[in-house]
């Protein structure tokens, strides 16, 4: 059964830096980064111990609050430092890999298995961190169940590696992780695919598929949910990233935590743009240096896409939940009378004196400058044109600003997650950080409603 | 480059300081600074606020420039120097130099006040309040002198753009913040301060004031009468034999700016395709302004109120000839759409701007003191703005809740 869902509200940013659909192996790192803050909110505490040796799939740290809740190891190896930062905070995990891989055998789950046996499979083996849940876009809390599961099998994100291309050949785990997941909710679990996409997840049994259509946010699963089952106040939905389905797949199949991915490395700062398969963790600068990225390049590196992803360094590590790591080019550079000259080669909403409206189809190389400085809220309308969620963007982010809950809550909050803002974000005249303001508009709802 | 690394420098040197403020806001005037993201969205678009503002600036470029020639015109005509009407938008006796040098001389100086004392300010509230100089008087300060009358005194001017932009941006938090359109505020503030500067039949055309005064003063001169279309009809006149052509091209007495409705609708029709003017305020303001035009239309054809009405006049003009006499047009398409005080959502905007139309032609015709509407519409609606949104709004609370109910029932 599959239904259709099309927005017509939204943005395709077309940059240049698309992946080739070849896949290489990337070169195997010698160390692993295991970050907490990739897991929002969770207060980690440690298991492991700096020179201990630990298995793929091993506890590293629980969570604070509900030991059951594991984070666990990508890899085998000695786990070499604890990054610390301000006040003993833990920052990173380091891990060096051993040369052959042992893995910590979770067992295979029975197939009749009930929820309570599902969910301590998945806790026990570390895949619970795969599973999210809105409100509040954190890792899920085990004792709600879920009015129901979305899962976005459409990536229409800027330069997003094609789910169709990476989850190709990987039915079977596919298969095991949605079946498994139907148990744990009595709403279903709900699938977005493209609409002109060949998607391996369109034929599988125990899920309802939609066909995705429109500009982006259309694959965003904030956008699937909306559409389908938005979230009310006291109701949790729960929202896992395809690819990370194939490891809880095998993880079921097999009884192991088998951490590999692949990733698309893409961006206008890449030479060669093209898929590697890798593992959860690994140093980027394996993937990124032999493949045309200047070493001493002046060039932003992101783990996730150039909407919502993460900053890192050129020693910095693929982060938990991405499928993809963008380069692009620093801006940090004045551009005379740039804000009054006539524009070809950024991207725009408007048609003031900025042409990006006159080639739709072109692709563009764009920077890291913010094009403006930060301003009050000032023009109203434009958000709107990118935003096809039933929500007044403007209005909630102002009241995330002055920190009204009742009013958070009347507008929608339970509904959003960060990067549902990106493209308000994107096209803001006033350059103000969406992201931001949500995010901790949802930190402070997390601290007071829970 | 030298001029770039030289700013640079001099950036670095100014940061953190009191001065930094000021000196950014003329650096970045003539560079995009080289501020980058860093989380959030790594890339952005193209626009900033200094490019919003500077297209509303090159829509009212034209308006300006016409309303130079027309205060030349005016004067010239007035004085009985030009005794050939210009027929039409290109009429020859109006595109001379003659007319621009008068309207230079008045007009640059009302310019240079409006934006030299409204700069000021907002460069000394950026420097106390250690914020960024916002752009936004940068539009408000070309709209100022396109809404006064030509004669205006210059000190007035000054005194009037201090009121306004202290006590209607400034202390609400600058651009962004405040309730009520700066532009208006102030000339609202000049409209009851200094009431005979802005009102009657001598303002409007250059000398009419100062021949008045010679007149007074035992002088025998001829007097110059500056009235407008409004004036003549609030006092049952008729339109001082104006056609709809002059009306709609603009080659009237008024306010600098407003009188070219030509002009207005290509700077509306390029707001809206730069999509940066909101299409749907100055359509439903045009949609009240006509109804409610309807409305008085048809008070006067059944009979209802006489020629001997002081209301006759206006009640009677053509529904449609509204849109063209007066401020209405400029008010519309530049002010009305204002987006900080203007409503927000977009439902909202048609409500707003049909309120704005439709009150705008009922102060015109109802107020005995001073025959135009637009400006106190405007106000008034902007003062209603954040009510329309707040009811908007909660049709979308309202609808969620519902859900929730429907879920727990």
């Amino acid at each position: 059964m599959s239904k259709d869902i099309r927005i017509k509200k939204g943005l395709d940013i077309k940059l240049v830096g698309e992946a080739e659909k070849t896949i290489e192996n990337a070169i195997i790192s010698n160390t692993y980064t295991i970050r907490p803050e990739d897991f929002h909110s969770i207060i980690p505490k440690l298991v492991a111990k700096e020179g201990e040796q630990v298995k793929a799939g091993e506890t590293l740290f629980y969570n604070k609050e509900n030991e059951a809740v594991k984070f666990v190891s990508p890899v085998s190896g000695t786990i070499t430092e604890i990054q610390r930062g301000p006040k003993r905070r833990i920052d990173g995990i380091k891990i060096t890999a051993d040369k052959t891989q042992s893995y910590v055998e979770h067992g295979k789950l029975d197939a009749n298995a009930n929820a309570e046996t599902i969910k301590a499979h998945l806790l026990a083996s570390g895949c619970w961190a795969f599973i999210k849940q809105r409100p509040y876009d954190v890792v899920a809390n085990v004792e709600h169940t879920p009015k129901a599961i979305f899962i976005s099998g459409y990536a229409s994100a800027p330069l997003a590696a094609d789910l169709d291309f990476t989850l190709k050949g990987k039915e079977a785990e596919l298969q095991a992780a949605v079946t498994v997941l139907s148990k744990l909710t009595d709403g279903g679990v709900h699938v977005s695919v493209g609409v002109t996409a060949n998607s391996p997840l369109a034929d599988l049994n125990d899920i309802t598929t939609y066909k995705v259509s429109g500009p982006h946010p259309s694959g965003n699963v904030g956008t699937l949910i909306n559409k389908v089952n938005p979230v009310n106040k006291g109701e949790t939905v729960w929202t896992v990233n395809a690819q990370d389905l194939i490891i809880i797949g095998e993880l079921l199949l097999t009884g192991r935590f088998n951490a590999e991915r692949i990733v698309a490395l893409v961006g206008s700062s890449v030479k060669k743009p093209r898929y590697f398969k890798t593992i959860i963790g690994s140093e980027v600068s394996t993937m990124i240096y032999d493949n045309g990225v200047e070493q001493d390049g002046n060039d932003r590196i992101i783990s996730g896409n150039v909407l919502s992803g993460k900053e890192l360094n050129p020693d910095g590590n693929l982060d938990y939940y991405s499928n993809i790591i963008s380069i692009i080019p620093e801006g940090d550079d004045y551009e005379f009378f740039g804000w009054n000259k006539p524009i070809f080669n950024k991207i725009s909403t408007s048609r003031a004196l900025t042409f990006s409206w006159m080639s739709p189809k072109k692709k563009y190389d764009l920077n890291t400058n913010t094009n403006g400085e930060h301003r009050a809220f000032v023009t109203t309308g434009t958000y709107e044109e990118v935003f096809p969620l039933d929500i007044y963007p403007m209005q909630i982010l102002k009241a995330c600003m002055y920190k009204d809950l009742d009013e958070m809550e009347a507008l929608g909050m339970y509904e959003v997650a960060p990067e549902d803002f990106a493209l308000t974000e994107f096209v803001c005249v006033s350059k103000q950080p969406h992201q931001k303001i949500i995010r901790e508009g949802l930190d402070l709802m997390l601290k007071e409603i829970g | 480059m030298g001029l770039k690394s030289n700013l640079h420098n001099l950036k670095e040197k100014y940061k953190g300081t009191k001065m930094a403020p000021a000196f950014n806001a003329i650096h970045t005037f003539l560079y995009l600074p080289n501020e980058i993201t860093h989380n959030g969205t790594h890339i952005k678009a193209a626009d900033d606020l200094k490019r919003t503002m500077n297209t509303v600036i090159m829509a009212l470029i034209p308006c300006l420039i016409f309303g130079m020639y027309n205060a030349g015109y005016q004067h010239h005509i007035a004085l009985g120097e030009i005794t050939t009407k210009a027929n039409g938008f290109l009429g020859a006796s109006f595109w001379t130099i003659d007319n621009l040098v008068v309207g230079l001389w008045k007009v640059l100086p009302l310019v240079i006040v409006s934006y030299g004392v409204g700069l000021a300010i907002e460069f000394l509230f950026a420097v106390i309040k250690k914020h960024e100089v916002e752009e936004g008087y940068l539009v408000t300060g070309m709209l100022v002198p396109l809404i006064v009358p030509i004669d205006t005194p210059l000190w007035m001017l000054a005194v009037a753009v201090v009121f306004g932009v202290v006590i209607g941006k400034e202390v609400f938090g600058g651009t962004g913040m405040n309730i009520l359109n700066p532009a208006l505020t102030i000339r609202a503030f000049l409209f009851f301060a200094y009431p005979t500067w802005m009102s009657g039949d001598k303002v409007w055309v250059h000398g009419a004031v100062e021949r008045a005064n010679q007149i007074a003063a035992g002088e025998n001169v001829d007097a110059i009468s500056g009235e407008t279309i409004l004036g003549s009809l609030a006092q049952n006149n008729g339109v001082l034999g104006y056609d709809w052509m002059d009306m709609f091209f603009g080659i009237i007495p008024g306010s600098i700016g407003e009188t070219s409705t030509f002009l207005i609708l290509i700077g509306a029709l390029f707001l809206i395709f730069a999509k940066i003017g909101s299409w749907r305020i100055m359509l439903s303001s045009v949609i009240g302004a006509l109804v409610m035009g309807l409305i008085f239309n048809g008070v006067v054809s059944s009979g209802w109120i006489t020629e001997s009405s002081k209301f006759y006049g206006l009640m009677s003009t053509e529904f449609w000839h509204h849109l063209l006499i007066g401020g209405f047009a400029f008010g519309t398409v530049f002010m009305a759409t204002d987006p900080v005080t203007a409503s927000q959502t977009n439902k909202g905007k048609w409500i707003y701007g049909f309120l704005v139309g439709f009150i705008s032609i009922m102060i015109r015709v109802f107020n005995p003191a001073y025959p135009e509407g637009v400006m106190l519409a405007i106000l008034l609606m902007n003062v209603f703005a954040p009510t329309i949104d707040h009811y908007v709004v909660q049709g979308n609370v309202k609808k969620r809740m519902k859900r929730l109910k429907a879920k727990t029932a």
